[in-house]
């Protein structure tokens, strides 16, 4: 006989407030099988978890149902409290009646009544649970970074530290992202090459890490501590083994105009190129959408001139198949180009710029050498106009947030503006300054008191070009809105930061959730910053959110901390809420008929057949087995299995019923 | 399924010849567009500022008369119209209660599903547009989309907001040079035309000059509201300027009607106080005599290129034509 207890959480006032608790409480106790039924403040609380411990051992409990909050809250706690009584664990259900009842409805009966259907079909439920045992799976203690920025640079030097394998694959032909292009770095001025190369040395001489440039992650299956990832290598068109990176063929090569991407397409690059001077690993690649040869044929100028003949023009794409126990994401974010901003001209005016190139344009390594030119003509700009919330902010774009580096960036660059032409005259158009972080506001106001940057508290409407000049128009907000114009000689967009063009793509591959904006979502916006809903996976830098390096660092060392603790263990411990192939007695030895409909549905991979053999060996019959450590539990197999020889343990055929009927009867215990 | 035809006041009067021009295409075109039966007076600039339920009732019982007639889809050349029913249809289909409200004040069940089109829509639905030219539209045009054709985005949700492109498109298939200019969504100075006409000259002034120092030969409207601005404020704009402004202001529907070989005289080009000199449908003057389309004015230029110096800029004083 079933001896169920029901405890029901007044969440504060969160259910109290819409629900009364103590009619829940009360029906409850009239449920049959329900013997025992309480309420109580904060169910989760220690007293109130106590209060779960005691009534199962006093009352001899058979199963429990906390109706409280959503089971992703909290059922891991309740479930621990009943372990800790004795109780197997997974004869505790969580009766969710403040996400799917108190939260929702106004304060009435009805939402009384529902919350009594709720905590029904769970006590009808978990009469039918059964006792199960957590899995346990081995860890490769070998991490996965994608994305060798900041972010994933410093998460690989961390975990490679902790002594642990790193894999890190980088899309472009070096490590370094976005911050290898920056000039000098807010609030410190600092040189971004100068902080930043040493550690992309160390990510290449590091014993524990295997970096793959020009790589992308093809696909990745299995789970946490158990994944499976397919690395494409993109073919560099080179032997990396005998390239020395001597650079004869980059200087060689008679294909030179092309717009180089490391300087934000104000440079020229030729067709075997290596990104820039520091690059790691510094060997070239061949971009075969430009290169004469792949193009027209001939040429093959580089591989005669190659002293150790190193090129390998009929190279192919190679995919490496890696087992891996973690995946950190730190593939960063990119800023709006293009045809964006039409009503500012950018894309029309060679002078309207965005924030990437006035870094190149401000760099010693930039394609000016740091010199400020302007790129229509290379004249020294008199007057500079920058724009701050280029897009941010902005519904109408369809960019509702800050893009939070705006503002420093902004502040940086009218100061290095200034640094460079004394006589310069640079403005700045704002909405509001955001500079929360330390040395930031002092460094904003440096660039307005000491560097005599002009801020301007207004939007800017238009751009357009008149008599040779960039005509900036605005409104002054604190001058009463009085429209102005300003003449300018380069303009610098601070557009909006956003998440890079194939971030969906790479989240559908690894199965992990986005935002609307394609930034991935971590699991709490406050308690797990670092994690995915994905177990395994974590997130370090801007592919996130918008960061400045500082963060990213952080984050990055967050996640490596993470996966550092992850792998500390030796077996993982998996919930074994599973699908299972029915198994009997002899003669029948299982339902299932072994047409495995199951195996090509499931998208885990996780259906094997199974032999059953008599004591003679003869076989008997092929049926389908599920192996625990790849099955995700998702449940497709169970809808299609015809003779419904599949079951998800927790979630049964006879569970799910026993809930459906229980919403159907309602008995006299009711209300 | 048939597209109902939404006047308004303005061309009704001031703005007739916006009507004539439409009608006279759209019947070259082949396309039937019946008047909604009993129309009334969107409010226009002034009950929005006055009463919020009166502002939404009388578009809305524009748009119940509409459907009841059986008209899926409403084109409403006038911009200003075109806003206030764009802007009704938007608010009652996302607020239920407002349009059980509305509907019981206009004695008629308002229930959006006639869809509201502005004439560079209509215009860009008609396919093969190109195929109906006789005489290509050879000039160097400025669009001018004013601010309420592409504005407030999220209600309108047509072209680029800040930018657009669509009327450019549609003179580029009939043939015409539309101009790269920075005034296209400016404001004209738009209902203050009678109480402040300092302000319109001043605005107005500002969108004419940016389109003649660019060399544009006619600037190309889609509102009754900014053509009045802009043509028949012109001396007001003059005086301000201290200036001559010769070019004329075209309604799209003339400029098509003229491609499509339509005689002037149906476009109501006549009625203009800035003359139109595009007779290409008119035995007088070849179209190649008229259009220096070649000449760059010099910064700060003193007339337009697209007029013949020795033309007297003005038909006579607005008070003429009365609205
Ligand atoms: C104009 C400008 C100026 C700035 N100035 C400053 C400053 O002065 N100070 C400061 O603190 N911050 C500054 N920032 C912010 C700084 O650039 C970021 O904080 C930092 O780059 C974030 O690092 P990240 O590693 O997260 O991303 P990224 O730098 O974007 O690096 C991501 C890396 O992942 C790679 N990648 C992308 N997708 C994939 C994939 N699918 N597979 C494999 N690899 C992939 C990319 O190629 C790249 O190498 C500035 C930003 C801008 C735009
Ligand atoms: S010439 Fe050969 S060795 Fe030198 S960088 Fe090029 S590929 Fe490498
Ligand atoms: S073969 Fe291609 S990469 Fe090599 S030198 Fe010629 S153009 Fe350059
Ligand atoms: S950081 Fe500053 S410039 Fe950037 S979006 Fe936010 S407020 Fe605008």
């Amino acid at each position: 006989m079933a001896r169920i207890g029901v405890f029901i959480c007044h969440c504060g006032e969160n259910i109290s407030a819409t629900v009364d608790v103590k009619k829940v409480a009360a029906a409850a106790s009239r449920i049959p099988g329900v013997a025992h039924s309480v309420e109580y403040k904060y169910m989760c609380s220690d007293p109130g978890q106590q209060m779960i411990k005691n009534a199962v051992r006093e009352k001899n409990l058979t199963g429990v149902v906390v109706a409280a909050c959503s089971p992703r809250m909290h059922e891991p706690t309740f479930r621990r409290a009943c372990a800790e009584a004795g109780l197997n664990p997974f004869l505790c259900e969580m009766a969710n009646i403040r996400e799917h009842c108190s939260w929702v409805h106004e304060k009435s009966d009805a939402t009384t009544n529902k919350a009594i259907d709720i905590v029904r079909t769970l006590v009808a439920k978990v009469k039918k649970n059964k006792a199960l045992l957590p899995i346990k799976v081995p860890v490769t203690k070998t991490a996965l970074v994608l994305g060798g920025g900041i972010a994933g640079i410093q998460a690989s030097l961390d975990i490679a530290n902790a002594g642990h394998k790193v894999i890190l694959v980088e899309k472009q032909p070096s490590i370094g992202g976005h911050m290898s292009q920056l000039s000098e770095t807010f609030p410190t001025l600092d040189c971004s090459q100068c902080i930043l190369t040493p550690r992309m040395v160390e990510v290449a001489q590091h014993p524990n890490i295997t970096l793959h440039s020009y790589s992308e992650l093809e696909s990745l299956d299995g789970f946490i501590g158990n994944f499976k990832a397919r690395i494409r290598k993109k073919a560099r068109s080179l032997d990396e083994k005998l390239c020395t990176g001597c650079g004869l063929c980059t200087q060689k090569c008679p294909t030179r105009k092309i717009a180089s991407e490391f300087d934000a397409g104000l440079g020229l690059r030729p067709a075997i190129y290596v990104p820039f001077p520091q690059a790691v690993p510094n060997k070239p690649v061949i971009d075969r959408e430009h290169c004469t040869y792949y193009l027209k044929g001939k040429c093959r100028l580089c591989e005669k001139i190659c002293p150790t003949q190193a090129i390998r023009f009929d190279q192919e794409d190679e995919i490496l198949e890696v087992e891996v126990g973690a995946v950190v994401l730190a593939t960063g974010f990119d800023i709006k180009h293009g045809d964006f901003f039409p009503e500012y001209g950018y894309g029309k005016y060679k002078d309207v710029i965005d924030g990437l190139q006035f870094e190149r344009l401000a760099s010693a390594s930039g394609p000016t050498l740091g010199e400020m030119r302007r790129p229509s003509d290379g004249r020294v700009p008199e007057t500079v106009v920058f724009v701050a919330c280029a897009g941010s902010r902005d519904p109408a774009k369809g960019i509702e947030y800050c893009s939070k580096i705006c503002c420093m960036y902004t502040a940086k660059h009218a100061m290095l503006y200034k640094h460079k032409v004394h006589h310069g005259r640079p403005y700045v158009f704002y909405m509001d300054i955001r500079a929360g972080g330390k040395m930031y506001e002092e460094f904003v106001r440096r660039a307005q008191e000491v560097d005599g940057v002009q801020y301007i508290r207004g939007r800017v409407s238009r751009i357009y070009e008149r008599g040779g000049k960039l005509v900036v128009k605005g409104a002054d907000t604190l001058l009463g809105a009085r429209p102005m114009e300003i003449e300018a000689d380069l303009v610098v967009l601070a557009t909006a930061g956003v998440a890079n063009a194939g971030a969906e793509e790479l989240a559908q591959k690894v199965h992990v959730s986005y935002d609307p904006y394609y930034f991935y979502s971590e699991a709490h916006p406050k308690l797990r910053p670092v994690e995915t809903n994905t177990a395994g996976i974590f997130l370090a830098g801007a592919c996130q959110a918008p960061k400045d390096i500082p963060e990213s660092v952080a984050q990055a060392s967050g996640a490596a901390a993470k996966v550092a603790g992850l792998f500390s263990q030796s077996e993982l411990v998996r919930e074994p809420l599973i699908a299972v192939v029915d198994r009997q007695a002899p003669p029948l030895y299982s339902t299932c008929v072994g047409c495995f409909l199951c195996q090509a549905a499931c998208p885990y991979q996780a259906i094997e057949k199974e032999e059953i053999r008599g004591r003679d060996g003869r076989l008997i019959k092929t049926v389908a087995k599920v192996n625990p450590g790849l099955c995700q539990g998702c449940g497709t197999c169970v809808a299609l299995c015809r003779s419904k020889s599949i079951d998800i343990q927790g979630f049964s055929h006879e569970q799910v019923y026993a809930e459906v009927l229980a919403l159907l009867n309602r008995g006299e215990s009711d209300v | 399924m048939k597209t109902g035809f939404y006047p308004g006041c303005s061309m009704k009067g001031s703005a007739r010849e916006y009507s004539e021009s439409l009608l006279a295409v759209s019947q070259a075109l082949g396309r039937e567009l019946p008047e909604i039966p009993d129309w009334n007076c969107c409010g226009a600039t002034a009950a929005h500022n006055l009463d919020r339920d009166l502002a939404l009732a009388l578009p809305a019982r524009i748009l119940a008369a509409a459907e009841k007639d059986g008209m899926y889809e409403v084109l409403v050349p006038c911009a200003a119209c075109y806003s206030r029913l764009s802007v009704t249809r938007h608010e009652l289909l996302g607020d239920e209660d407002l349009r059980r409200k509305i509907s019981g004040l206009i004695e008629a069940d308002y229930r959006g599903t006639a869809r509201v089109l502005n004439i560079v829509e209509w215009l860009g639905g008609i396919p093969d547009l190109e195929s109906k030219v006789r005489k290509p539209f050879a000039h160097k045009v400025a669009c001018y989309y004013g601010c309420l054709l592409v504005r407030p985005a999220g209600i309108v949700n047509f072209d680029r907001p800040e930018e657009p492109r669509s009327m450019d498109l549609l003179m580029k298939k009939i043939g015409a040079d539309p101009l790269d200019w920075a005034f296209k969504t400016e404001c004209c100075g738009a209902g203050f035309s009678v109480s402040r006409t300092d302000l319109v000259a001043r605005l107005s002034g500002l969108i004419l000059d940016d389109a003649v120092q660019r060399g544009a030969e006619a600037v190309i409207v889609a509102c009754p509201m900014c053509h009045l601005n802009l043509d028949m404020r012109r001396p007001n704009i003059e005086k301000l300027a201290g200036k001559k402004y010769n070019i004329p202001v075209i309604y799209i529907t003339q400029a098509l009607g003229l491609a499509m070989g339509i005689e002037p005289k149906k476009l109501g080009l006549q009625r203009h106080k800035v003359k139109v000199k595009f007779t290409q449908g008119l035995a007088k003057p070849p179209a190649a005599s008229i259009t220096p389309a070649s000449a760059k004015p010099t910064a700060g230029a003193k007339s337009a290129s697209g007029d013949s110096p020795a033309e007297a800029p003005f038909a006579g004083p607005s008070a003429k034509r009365g609205a």
